[in-house]
């Protein structure tokens, strides 16, 4: 089995503020369909990223990113088993992220030989 | 009660504390001697109560006898005595006064180490569960190589062979230290987990369950709690989880015959248990770790909620979302998918099911005929008997035998009203 990291982006909500019942919503749905990849025994791990982000650009420069000026930010990722690309593509189907406008941008894991 | 059946019972409860105790002082190096006297002790008691009778205090008498054998051990056995003499020393001031200490606490204390000894790293999982059978829980060979689908030849070289492997290591009955007592522990958890599962599930028994065995794990488990440095989240998780399930002992099996949870007596359920496993949940929510049997507790909690609200099945499968993602299982896999039949209905449940890849195994087939079963009797009956063909004890079967025959009958009725 190969592993395969899906990377979720999506442009940032701007004064887009969810309301606490929003939230859980939202999560209900990530967690379906996480546990829907866990449920496959094809789950390896996953993070959501937060939301302090800076950059470190070449010669010690450092911003506040990625928000200034990004079309798509990282929102998170998730590690999944599959025997080839077209298997992690039909997981990735479902992601709460296409629905909002979203994408899920799917990228073989390479095996280092030790 | 005779003695033939009140012998077995306090051979799985008190074997386990003599051998404890006495291997206790003895050290570890020298268990089969404790177990040797131990056997000696129950069968001085066959022999006598059979002649004259059960004793008023039957545990009494056997730590007397037990006691006694072991200071004749020591007597007669001078080099022994004196290798041994260092190890007594720490508690007795004279070899001469030597007797082993049965009381409440030191039977506690030294199964708990007993407990920490077995479930040592340096040993798998076999030999793990093994020894706790036979030492702590005080099963027979036999009893034991059935648990394992296995001949006593085999279980009796494994058991050899666990004991050489502590001795090797150099291992000694003590609660282990601040640095290793979270790994050690994570190991006594799985342990009593897998004891616990052995006698709830026990596949190879003719009796599908086996109560003495839970309560036992239950038993050390709560030993564990007594104890500030191991009284942790994880724990409480697991006493609640095995408390929610013990309460539905009584009402799981009816006439030798296994009953479903929607079609058990709620009546027979132990409210004490369930009252139990609710303090210890309480007790688990504190630190920042979720384990698995966190979650399984609270899973556990809402099966004995009655109430078949959408609170109850929107919950468990949120549980069983998290869970998947800390240890995959194939069960847990199939319970999800119910919960999401519940929560969501039977088309979204068919389209997941089919993902599962878990063709080979019963309980799939008989959750794919459950889900059938709404719309289309005839695919249902189809699954079921795939399920009947592959499952492998007599009370699974007869349980979709059971489904089969109900599933027949209400389309005999529909068809004879057509």
């Amino acid at each position: 089995m190969n592993e395969f990291m899906m990377i979720f982006r999506m442009s940032p909500m701007g004064d887009y503020q969810p309301t606490p019942s929003q939230i859980q919503e939202s999560i209900k749905h990530w967690q379906d369909w996480i546990g829907g990849i866990a449920a496959q025994g094809k789950f390896v791990s996953t993070n959501q990223l937060g939301f302090t982000g800076k950059t470190l650009l070449p010669g010690g420069v450092v911003t506040d990113g990625p928000y200034a000026e990004v079309k798509e930010i990282v929102g998170g990722y998730i590690i999944v088993k599959a025997a080839a690309i077209d298997e992690a593509l039909l997981l990735a189907a479902g992601c709460p992220v296409l629905a909002m406008g979203g994408n899920v941008e799917v990228r073989d894991i390479m095996r280092l030989n030790a | 009660m005779n003695h033939t059946s009140l012998l077995p019972t306090l051979f799985r409860t008190e074997y386990g504390k003599i051998v404890a105790v006495i291997t206790r002082h003895f050290g570890l190096e020298h268990i089969e001697i404790a177990e040797d006297i131990t056997s000696e002790t129950f069968l001085l008691a066959a022999e006598t109560w059979g002649k004259k009778g059960i004793p008023e205090n039957p545990s009494a008498w056997l730590y007397t006898v037990a006691k006694n054998k072991a200071k004749d051990y020591l007597k007669h056995h001078q080099i022994f005595s004196e290798k041994v003499a260092i190890e007594i020393q720490n508690t007795h001031r004279n070899i001469q006064t030597y007797e082993p200490d049965l009381s409440n606490e030191n039977i506690k204390d030294s199964e708990l180490r007993m407990l920490f000894a077995i479930c040592h790293p340096c040993l798998t999982i076999e030999s793990q569960i093994g020894l706790a059978l036979r030492i702590l829980f005080g099963l027979g060979i036999e009893e034991i190589a059935e648990a394992f689908l296995s001949n006593k030849e085999a279980i009796n070289k494994r058991l050899h062979r666990a004991k050489d492997k502590l001795k090797k290591e150099n291992v000694s009955l003590e609660i282990p230290n601040d640095t290793e007592i979270n790994h050690r522990l994570s190991a006594v958890h799985a342990t009593l987990y897998l004891l616990f599962n052995e006698g709830y599930h026990s596949t190879t028994h003719n009796r599908p369950l086996r109560k003495e065995i839970c309560f036992h794990a239950l038993y050390l488990a709560h030993h564990l709690a007594e104890y500030k440095k191991t009284n942790t989240p994880d724990l409480n998780a697991l006493i609640s989880l095995m408390c929610f399930h013990a309460s539905r002992f009584e009402a799981r099996i009816q006439n030798g015959e296994p009953i479903l949870w929607e079609d058990q007596e709620h009546s027979l359920w132990n409210q004490e248990l369930i009252n139990t496993g609710e303090i210890y949940l309480n007790r688990s929510a504190r630190g920042d770790q979720l384990s698995k049997y966190h979650l399984e507790a609270a899973i556990a909690y809402w099966h004995t909620q009655t109430h078949d609200e959408p609170e109850k099945w929107q919950n468990i499968l949120q549980y069983y979302n998290i869970l998947l993602q800390i240890e995959y299982s194939s069960i847990a896999a199939l319970n999800r998918t119910y919960a999401l039949f519940k929560v969501e209905g039977p088309q979204k449940a068919l389209v997941e099911i089919r993902k599962l890849g878990l063709e080979e195994n019963h309980l799939y087939h008989a959750l794919l005929g459950h889900l059938f079963q709404i719309n289309d009797s005839n695919s249902a009956i189809t699954c079921f008997e795939e399920s009947y063909r592959l499952a492998k004890t007599e009370a699974d079967k007869k349980i979709i035998q059971n489904k089969i025959d109900i599933l027949k009958l209400q389309m005999a009725k529909l068809s004879s009203r057509a």
